[in-house]
């Protein structure tokens, strides 16, 4: 029934783009578009949510006729499936709420509005898919739509190339997990998620699986060093939909890997323990570092998504050491964490990614070396971008503290794996776990405060207004979230502990039968955290100063010119800029990371020409990944061009050349 | 009764370790002076400059927002509550088991994050030079941080501050390589965090120099009064965990009777005296480091606090 209603609901979405293409060349058309998206989104979101919370088996199928005529579509849900379409939807529902007021003043209407239900509904598809073909070609009709929201503005500059390399990359992972279901599905072609279930691959065929899943989630995630398209292609889209595709779209990704590794591939090898976790380590301290060098404030929070990437696909990896030894317990937990995490960051990053559209809308501006002091003239986006900035630097009582701290409660059980280079390697990949969290704090203090603190560095900042009532209402139901998750996690570690169960055989104590609503996710002498109790004393401590300082101590206050020190500067431009914050950390980190050197320009004594101070940063990854491959297909491309032009003999002679090498390879396979 | 006990001392050490801050402080610095052969303020000073400061009305920028009047309070509040959840003189409180020392640190965060984010709240360039440079601290001494707290952790089996003080209490804990490390570590993150020499100077108004001062620059008043009683707070819940961990000798357990607690801060106020001790000492005889000098002191914490992690593997106690 559940299944039923969350395909009419695709079926809706997919209807109403195809309505939208004719009727998008009206402005008016925005309202009705968004309004069906949202109550398509909704209603999945809430059937999806109740088949969650709902208890007992709740797997059901259905076959529909369509597709490879041999195989028709299969579609199926289950807990997995239930938790990630519930992540979607909200994203989805959100981002189509946010789009009531945003799309308002789309400039290229007719390039949003058919693309963007398209892309829920391909989302939803995706998830809801059971067999490989049906997964494969929901997976592209994702990938296409959002590639067509990319290039909606196709003609402002970076955004034709940000979407040429996300169509490489996309086309690129969808080649790895075409690989990856051909060697799942064997020689006899069983393509049904229920046929390869049953069969058993050989370590080796496993392994290869693995690496690919890897490479084909990994790369639409936005693990390093597949990562490069994310900060082109995310910002580039209109900021709603970049919202979807940072919070929700990488999170299918999660689920295409989850799908693959944990439920069709069966029992894992420990080294997918350990190279799992450590991608993820590597891609959580690089997105953050890459983050911190940026202020473009939307790719600033595109590679914040490769950040977070990082850290669940640790809490994966280590699910993953955990089973193959195993240890279902820990398993769980680490499970736990990391689909948690996957939540917690669909809702912060479309968040952050709202506001950040409110900023663009009002201001024209993405560079947050022209903007400031918006609090002052936005102060509601200001106060929401503030939560998700300290729900995403993980401070508690916010909801990114609590499954960071369930990762960390999940390294802690790595003592017990009996391989020494787990034990090892774990405890390096939670330093670089802590790294990337303290770094996130700093990138967050840069981000908020250089945009929405201090004084106004443009005209345009000057300018700005508060956004409007949609866009704040999607803004608020997600901070409401951040704060909702933060201090009650223990009804959300509930909810998921169906999907664990059915993944690793496990799940983390129920949390509901706790006193004082606290957590505790192996015993209560280990380790426990109330957020709630928490949220209480802070508020408490925090009122009570009040109230004792305003009643006895002094409350008046005086308005004056800053101090400063004495010599207060008038131009704004004196104020510390994202690039200034950013350089202690650039001169201890980016020395190594990017080879950042810096270079000081004085011209001589008597010169008038100004000082010049350059930055030079190196993308490694790109120059020594992507560069040489890039110059490599070119230089192959150039040299097989030459067979374009060759004469009629020649071609025969090559005609026959092949066939007698053909002949001779038959001859020596037979 | 046992629960309705357990609430009262939680509340008694709620107030003991606000009362008690601005003691330490003001006895820290007595004994720094003492050593330079000053006379040095009453130990009663830091509670006169707060009850000044509180008295004073609160000189506000033109430019400043909410951020920079809330933050004062959230601030303190967030150091308060994670200063009442460190074990003093008692151990297993009822609160105690609302955060572990993961937790901890990061409520610690939390009031750092508020701080930097109203030092660049009224844009001038001495807020945005504090901010940046104490995010730059952090981005190391938290990482440092949690790896001596995952040693502790590793060794004890639990992240809750109160069990880890009962198992080093306990037998079979030995000396372990691990653990002088992490001490080694966990002073260094101390010294850092608080803004001591020689990564910084509480006492200096040297602009190229200065960190933490130059984030509350602007402060006045009140909002002042509360960031001063914020750090005096964090210096203690500093001392407190090492006193806690490593010296957790006589500690109340759970549900000891009125004349065990009263033992028990007796001793636990003559731990602080002796770390506040040994802290001016250090103080006195190092020289402050050149901000670029600090990522290599932190650099060295976190190192020690990943080995002490990783010899905890191969090494026997002794």
């Amino acid at each position: 029934m559940a299944l039923e209603a969350l395909l009419w609901c695709a079926a809706a979405l997919l209807g109403t783009s195809v309505a939208a293409v004719a009727a998008a060349r009206h402005r008016a058309a925005s309202a009705p578009v968004y309004g069906v998206a949202l109550c398509a989104s909704a209603a999945a979101m809430l059937v999806a949510g109740r088949s969650l919370v709902t208890a007992g088996p709740l797997a059901s199928a259905l076959l529909l006729p369509v597709g490879l005529p041999w195989l028709g579509a299969h579609f199926r849900l289950d807990a997995l499936a239930a938790f990630f379409l519930l992540v979607v939807n909200l994203g989805g529902a959100t981002a189509s709420l946010y789009g009531l007021g945003y799309g308002r003043h789309e400039e290229a209407p007719a390039r949003v509005l058919p693309f963007f239900p398209a892309f829920l509904a391909g989302m939803n598809l995706v998830v809801l898919a059971d067999d490989a073909f049906t997964f494969l070609f929901t997976w592209e009709f994702m990938s296409l739509s959002s590639w067509a929201l990319v290039m909606a503005h196709h003609r402002r500059p970076g955004n034709a190339v940000a979407g040429y390399i996300y169509l490489l990359m996309a086309s690129f992972g969808t080649l790895a997990l075409l690989l990856a279901f051909g060697l799942l599905a064997g020689p006899a072609g069983g393509y049904a998620f229920d046929a390869i279930r049953d069969s058993a691959p050989s370590a080796s065929v496993s392994g290869t699986v693995l690496a690919l899943a890897l490479v084909g989630a990994g790369s639409k995630a936005g693990l390093v060093p597949l990562h490069v398209w994310l900060p082109l292609a995310h910002p580039a889209a209109p900021s709603h939909v970049s919202a979807l595709m940072s919070g929700v779209m990488t999170k299918v990704a999660v689920y295409g890997f989850v799908r693959v590794v944990f439920d069709l591939l069966g029992e894992p090898s420990w080294w997918w323990g350990a190279l799992v976790p450590f991608l993820g380590g590597v891609t959580a301290v690089m997105g953050v570092l890459y983050a911190l060098m940026e202020h473009d404030l939307k790719r600033l929070l595109a590679y914040h998504t490769v950040e977070n990437i990082g850290i669940i696909f640790i809490g994966l990896g280590l699910a993953l050491a955990f089973q193959a030894n195993d240890m279902q317990g820990a398993a769980a937990l680490a499970l736990t964490a990391a689909l948690f995490h996957v939540f917690n960051h669909s809702v912060f990053k479309s968040l952050l990614f709202f506001g950040a559209g409110a900023v663009l809308m009002r201001t024209g501006e993405r560079d947050m070396e022209h903007l400031g002091g918006l609090i002052h003239r936005m102060p509601y986006t200001a106060f929401a971008f503030l939560i998700g900035s300290a729900a995403i630097s993980a401070l508690p009582p916010f909801n990114g503290f609590v499954s960071e701290w369930l990762t960390f409660q999940a390294i802690l059980l790595s003592p017990a794996l009996p391989q020494w280079s787990l034990k090892f390697l774990v405890p390096a990949i939670g330093a670089l776990l802590a790294l990337s969290a303290a770094l996130a704090a700093a990138c967050f203090v840069k981000a908020f405060g250089v945009t929405f603190l201090g004084r106004p560095r443009s005209q345009v900042a000057r300018d700005a207004t508060e956004t409007d009532a949609w866009s704040l209402a999607a803004m608020f139901v997600l901070v409401a979230l951040c704060l909702v998750a933060g201090i009650l996690p223990g009804y959300f570690i509930d909810a998921l502990s169906p999907v664990t169960q059915a993944l690793v055989g496990a799940h983390v104590p129920r949390q509901e039968e706790r006193n004082w609503l606290m957590i505790v996710p192996i015993a209560e002498s280990r380790s426990s955290y109330n957020g709630l109790m928490l949220f209480a004393f802070i508020a408490l401590a925090a009122l009570s100063a009040t109230y004792v300082i305003h009643r006895w101590a002094s409350a008046a206050t005086r308005r004056s010119p800053p101090w400063d020190c004495g010599f207060p500067d008038a131009s704004p431009l004196t104020q510390y800029t994202a690039g200034s914050f950013s350089q202690p950390i650039r001169k201890v980190f980016g020395s190594v990371v990017f080879r950042a050197r810096e270079e000081v320009h004085i011209p001589a004594p008597g010169d008038a020409r100004a000082a010049r101070f350059h930055v030079s940063l190196r993308d490694v990854p790109w120059d020594v990944l992507y560069v040489p491959t890039a110059s490599f297909v070119n230089f192959t491309a150039r040299h097989l061009n030459k067979v374009q032009f060759l004469t009629i003999r020649a071609y025969l002679s090559l005609v026959f050349a092949a066939l007698v090498v053909l002949l001779i390879v038959l001859a020596i396979w037979q | 009764m046992a629960v309705a006990l357990d609430a009262v001392v939680q509340l008694g050490q709620l107030l003991l370790v606000l009362a008690l801050a601005p003691l330490l402080t003001g006895y820290v610095r007595r004994v720094k002076a003492r050593l330079l052969r000053r006379q040095g303020p009453p130990l009663i000073q830091p509670y006169r400059d707060l009850y000044r400061l509180l008295r004073k009305e609160v000189v506000l920028a033109h430019t400043a927002s909410w951020v920079f009047r809330v933050a004062p309070y959230l601030i303190f509040a967030t150091t308060w509550v994670a200063a009442a959840l460190v074990p003093t003189f008692a151990s297993g409180l009822v609160f105690s088991y609302a955060a572990d020392m993961i937790a901890i640190v990061a409520l610690l965060g939390s009031a750092r994050f508020m701080l930097a984010l109203a030092a660049l709240d009224v844009g001038t360039s001495f807020g945005g030079i504090g901010s940046s440079r104490e995010m730059m601290i952090a981005s190391l001494a938290e990482p440092a941080m949690l790896m001596v707290v995952f040693t502790l952790s590793l060794l004890a089996g639990s992240t809750q501050l109160s069990s880890i003080a009962a198992f080093m209490q306990g037998p079979g804990i030995g000396l372990r390589v691990s653990l002088a490390l992490a001490l080694v570590g966990l002073i260094m993150v101390a010294i850092a965090e608080n803004a001591r020499i020689p990564v910084d100077n509480p006492t200096t108004h040297l602009e190229l120099t200065m960190v933490h001062e130059a984030m509350i620059l602007e402060y006045s008043g009140r909002h002042l009064a509360l960031i001063e009683a914020a750090s005096h707070l964090k210096l203690l819940l500093y001392l407190s965990v090492v006193a806690c961990v490593f010296v957790p000798l006589g500690i109340a357990a759970s549900g000891q009777g009125p004349t065990a607690y009263l033992a028990a801060l007796a001793v636990y106020v003559a731990k602080l005296a002796a770390g506040g001790f040994l802290l001016a000492v250090f103080e006195t005889a190092i020289a402050k480091m050149r901000v670029f000098r600090v990522s290599d002191f932190l650099g060295a914490a976190l190192m020690l606090g990943f080995l002490a992690t990783l010899l905890l593997f191969v090494s026997r106690v002794a």
